[in-house]
């Protein structure tokens, strides 16, 4: 079963850091806080963004710090993917660790407006704007990662393995 | 066919012959790391899943560095509990506060060596690729299984290189190359790949300034960022206690998916400015920059060689009255070596304030914190808005040299004036 993700586009530029999901600033606040602070350089995305809702960004999204709490924030958030023109390495592992569906696709901002409606088909690297038809295909990923994502994490699949193996805490 | 540095020990220690870029593989770690942040998230996830049990107490190697010395309750309980699972799993690699940053302490303890796979949840992992180690930073949930299982799955990354030529200025060093490789080629020219650094630049550079440019290779994107393993290299861990360390380099016909020629000769210093890393002017095109704070320290720049050249600048002068300058040595080694040569006396007499060993304000969660408008000039990695404190605040990052006439200046200055 193909992991297929639908959702209204939040539109971020290029080089959007770790920094900016997961600011330090706000580390220790309250999540009702905190959540104010998630990608706080949009400033309307901190006000309106739904469980849902996807975001579409440019180049390098997620370069910087190796944070996990930055997909982790996203997810609680309720984004329910990330598709950009290109990832900071360690964010998207990250992403694919935590389950959170990411894609790249060179070319990607130019087909989404912020509001649009996007489709992302993980498993095929195929992302469609409902509002306006059209669609692209991303760098496909290999099926090793896709199950990781299927499997619901890097967590999950050690917990598999903690079973598998016969350790228990 | 040949292999490049990362290719050999992904080979390696997925015990194949060979790998190809883009070959997926699950790998045997040499060592993995955590510091207060990750470590602590880490082993919770880990014990959460199943593992009671770290696979092999050797191999992990923990350390606090972040919030040094704690800075309140919640960050004291951090390392109470990390203090206690340490005991309990039986690590003895563990570095309590006042050590030094984990990126300095790890080559200077011999855990970062020649040919080694190494993770860490801490970006700024790719430092020992100085060392000729593969070494990156991962997620908590990467460091959660990598502690519990001792392998981890990796994508073989394409390597590029840069061949760094020619020599470099007075008052110019290795921050300023690998600033000025970001402005002209991107935060992510590496993207996914690794590094290796080559040419005659890249050998004439001190392990310190090598340590500075891998550090800094995950700012432009890269996985791992290598040096080959010379007589400099062989010679800084020998003198730590290493033996046997042999050279270690790409094969002659290794294959590199780009050459990106760098002269160094005509560099003036360079400074990334708010806010992003490849946001790079050289600083004679920076204005007038008023600074309220200057920072020496980091991961990135506050080894031995680091102070040293800050220390030239400041020598009999006065830090400017509207500055403040926080120095803060990466180690307490260094910290000792700076005390013997007098050149902690330099900072104090100029006016610096002097902090424990550790991370400091760098990633603006522990003192030295920036306040809505003001501006910093800092040795450290990253200048994102609201990285050392307020969102409304500016960090511009630069070397040593340039640091160190910053803050007597009180403004963005360039460090050759006082060569």
């Amino acid at each position: 079963m193909s992991i297929v993700v639908t959702g209204k586009v939040w539109k971020f530029g290029d080089n959007i850091n770790t920094d900016y999901m997961a600011p330090s600033f706000a580390a220790e606040a309250p999540w009702e806080d905190r959540k104010k602070s998630i990608l706080h350089i949009h400033k309307i995305f901190t006000e309106e963004a739904q469980p849902g809702d996807v975001i579409v960004a440019g180049k390098n999204f997620g370069c910087g710090s190796s944070r996990e709490t930055a997909p982790t924030n996203l997810k609680r958030l309720g984004i329910g993917c990330v598709v950009a023109e290109s990832f900071g390495r360690i964010f998207f592992r990250n992403c694919i660790s935590v389950a959170l569906p990411v894609l790249a696709i060179k070319g990607v901002v130019d087909i989404f407006e912020e509001g649009e409606i996007l489709e992302l088909d993980f498993n095929h690297s195929l992302v469609r704007n409902l509002s306006t038809g059209k669609e692209m295909k991303g760098n496909p990923l290999t099926q090793d990662l896709i199950n990781i994502v299927q499997s619901g994490g890097i967590l999950a699949m050690l917990k598999l393995e903690s079973i598998k193996s016969g350790h228990t805490s | 066919m040949g292999l490049t540095m990362v290719e050999k020990i992904l080979a390696r220690a997925s015990q194949r012959d060979t790998v190809s870029p883009n070959d997926f593989v699950t790998a045997d770690l040499d060592v993995v790391m955590g510091h207060d942040l990750s470590f602590y998230a880490a082993y919770r996830a880990m014990t959460n899943n199943g593992f009671e049990y770290v696979w092999d107490p050797e191999k992990i190697v923990v350390i606090i560095d972040h919030f040094v010395p704690a800075m309140n309750v919640r960050s004291a309980r951090v390392h109470q509990q990390i203090r206690e699972w340490v005991k309990k799993q039986n690590i003895k690699n563990f570095y309590d506060c006042g050590v030094g940053i984990c990126h300095q302490v790890l080559p200077e303890a011999g855990h970062a060596l020649p040919g080694r796979l190494i993770v860490a949840g801490d970006s700024h992992t790719t430092t020992y690729g100085a060392f000729g180690a593969a070494s990156c930073g991962i997620g908590v949930s990467d460091l959660a299984w990598s502690m519990a299982k001792g392998s981890l799955w990796f994508m073989v990354p394409e390597t590029i290189r840069f061949n760094l030529t020619g020599k470099l200025a007075q008052g110019v060093s290795a921050k300023d190359i690998v600033l000025k490789i970001a402005g002209d080629y991107t935060a992510e020219v590496a993207q996914y790949k690794a590094i290796e650094f080559s040419g005659p630049a890249a050998k004439a550079l001190s392990m310190d300034g090598r340590m500075t440019i891998s550090n800094m290779g995950v700012e432009i994107g890269a996985k791992f960022a290598f040096f080959e393993v010379d007589e400099k290299t062989i010679e800084f861990l020998n003198r730590r206690g290493s033996e046997k360390v042999e050279f270690f380099g790409p094969d002659p016909d290794a294959t590199f998916a780009n050459t990106y020629q760098v002269d160094v000769s005509n560099l003036e210093p360079q400074i990334a400015c708010p806010h992003n890393v490849d946001n790079v002017k050289p600083v004679s095109e920076i204005g007038e920059v008023y600074v309220n704070q200057a920072f020496l320290g980091s991961c990135t720049n506050a080894r031995m060689e680091d102070l040293e050249r800050a220390a030239a600048i400041l020598k009999g002068k006065r830090v400017h009255p509207e500055t403040r300058l926080i120095v803060i040595p990466a180690s307490r080694k260094i910290y000792q070596k700076a005390a013997d040569s007098g050149l902690l006396q330099i900072f104090l007499d100029a006016g610096a304030m002097l902090g424990t060993t550790g991370c400091g304000p760098c990633g603006g969660s522990h003192l030295g914190i920036l306040a809505p408008g003001e501006t910093a000039i800092s040795t450290t990695n990253r200048n994102f808005k609201g990285r050392m404190g307020s969102p409304e605040s500016f960090v511009y990052l630069g070397s040593p040299e340039t640091i160190a006439a910053s803050a007597i200046e009180g403004k963005i200055a360039d460090p050759r004036r006082y060569l």
